[in-house]
């Protein structure tokens, strides 16, 4: 069967100079989109009847809010794949997406804070939608906790398997328990923008950051294993063959 | 095999009513924490009997990852559980007995003691009830996410800290549909909807941590 392309994807040396070609032409597309679409939308997308141009915010936030869910599933996927088929290089991969999710949900809650202050008035508002990224949030800071926490790395990343798991069980429970909470608690004013249709002037670009976000998260994953993967295997030969070059 | 689960249930539970201080410590910890609220709040009936369900969950969600910490502690330091663990017994169970009794031993008394707390903060009386309902449902869900997480980090030198950020997070749901029983009890609301909820929560906890719990034990011991 044609099963070898998964157990390449296993082998350290292939997969880093697989990574290498894929990043060659992948670094550079990424910049692109990523500069054509902030571009776009920050300076040439037409400003919201309701909300002016602070909502332009909208086209760094929704993207890496996206990606950083996104994210997590990607992580536990990687587990699964490490505790399953034993690939370590799925563990380096599920260790390395740890804090890069973290980032991009960080980054989603500050941009989300920056979005409100202009627009609503305050910094930080407890609805469903934040609540559940504060908690997305110290999902992923478990993760990496428990990474730094164990001595022996390859238990280490077993034990975060485990904990990426358990979490994604969780996280549909996570979320609609924070959803049922948020109707029972609802403040009087602050709504988002919700059932509105969007004009594709705006679509497009939020779509093109979207992409754009992924393919930047696919290239921090592939740098960030890279490098990982010349730290955990640098006795090997080709490691030393690498770093001679 | 459910015999070793009979097994390591009746063992621990007898270890830690030999020492009532595995016992009353959690309690103890309770009360000093229900001592804390109208202290930091201000003693206003009113505004704590309002506050009262989420100050009484929160302080449960506190009191479970304090008396999980040394659950697999003294079994780790002597090998007991390596001998478990080689003995050929299903570890799953095992692990089931290590969830049931920390929930016999922390999780019990707290659902008894719970309406003395409760009535310390004001709590309505209509909510009292409902409230050892939902700490019934819950304290299985918290003993099992709590056993998980000792055992994740039992091998560890440091655990303490870290145990609570890994557990507060899973345990949201939790606090959210426990306080939420006893809120909508004391506002008159029937509730029978949201308790079948968490007892669906717990069993599911109950079925599945074992799992992980097992394969944590396992990661722990090659430590």
């Amino acid at each position: 069967m044609a099963w070898t392309w998964f157990h390449r994807l296993g082998s350290p040396p292939w997969i880093y100079a697989f990574a290498g070609r894929l990043l060659r032409f992948l670094l550079p597309l990424t910049l692109l989109l990523l500069l054509v679409g902030s571009i776009w939308g920050l300076a040439f997308s037409p400003p919201d009847f309701r909300q002016g141009n602070s909502y332009r915010i909208i086209y760094i936030h929704v993207p890496v809010s996206v990606v950083s869910l996104a994210g997590y599933y990607v992580m536990a996927i990687a587990g699964a794949v490490s505790l399953i088929w034993r690939l370590k290089v799925a563990d380096i991969a599920m260790r390395v997406a740890a804090p890069i999710g973290a980032g991009l949900t960080f980054l989603a809650l500050v941009t989300g804070a920056i979005w409100g202050k202009p627009t609503w008035g305050t910094w930080w508002v407890w609805d469903a939608r934040i609540t559940s990224m504060v908690v997305l949030l110290f999902l992923y800071l478990g993760v990496y906790a428990l990474y730094e926490a164990y001595d022996n790395k390859a238990l280490a990343s077993k034990a975060c398997a485990i904990l990426a798991l358990v979490g994604t069980v969780n996280i549909p429970i996570i979320y609609k328990s924070v959803d049922w909470w948020y109707s029972l608690h609802q403040p009087a004013s602050i709504k988002f923008t919700g059932g509105t249709t969007i004009d594709p002037s705006m679509l497009y670009p939020l779509l093109l950051m979207i992409v754009a976000v992924y393919a930047l998260y696919v290239c921090l994953i592939l740098l960030g294993l890279r490098a990982a993967l010349l730290e955990s295997e640098n006795k090997t030969k080709w490691v030393q063959q690498e770093v001679m070059e | 095999m459910s015999n070793v689960l009979l097994k390591v249930l009746s063992r621990q539970v007898l270890l830690a009513f030999r020492r009532p201080a595995a016992v009353l410590n959690p309690l103890v910890f309770v009360g000093v924490v229900v001592l804390m609220m109208p202290l930091g709040l201000g003693p206003e009936r009113e505004m704590l009997g309002e506050f009262s369900p989420g100050l009484m969950w929160i302080t449960a969600l506190l009191a479970s990852l304090l008396s999980v910490e040394t659950l697999f502690r003294g079994d780790y330091d002597d090998g007991t559980l390596e001998q478990l663990v080689t003995s050929g017994h299903s570890l799953y169970f095992a692990s089931m007995g290590y969830l049931l009794s920390h929930w016999c031993v922390a999780g019990i008394p707290l659902i008894l003691c719970s309406g003395l707390f409760a009535s310390m903060l004001s709590m309505p009386s209509e909510g009292i009830v409902p409230l050892m309902a939902s700490l019934f449902a819950g304290t299985l869900v918290l003993s099992a996410f709590g056993t998980l997480g000792a055992s994740i980090t039992v091998a560890l030198r440091r655990g303490g800290m870290l145990l609570s950020l890994l557990l507060l997070p899973l345990e949201v749901p939790v606090l959210i549909l426990g306080a939420g029983v006893v809120a909508r009890a004391i506002a008159g609301m029937p509730i029978v909807d949201l308790l079948s909820i968490m007892m669906g929560l717990a069993m599911l906890a109950l079925a599945l941590a074992p799992i992980a719990i097992a394969a944590s034990i396992r990661i722990s011991l090659e430590v």
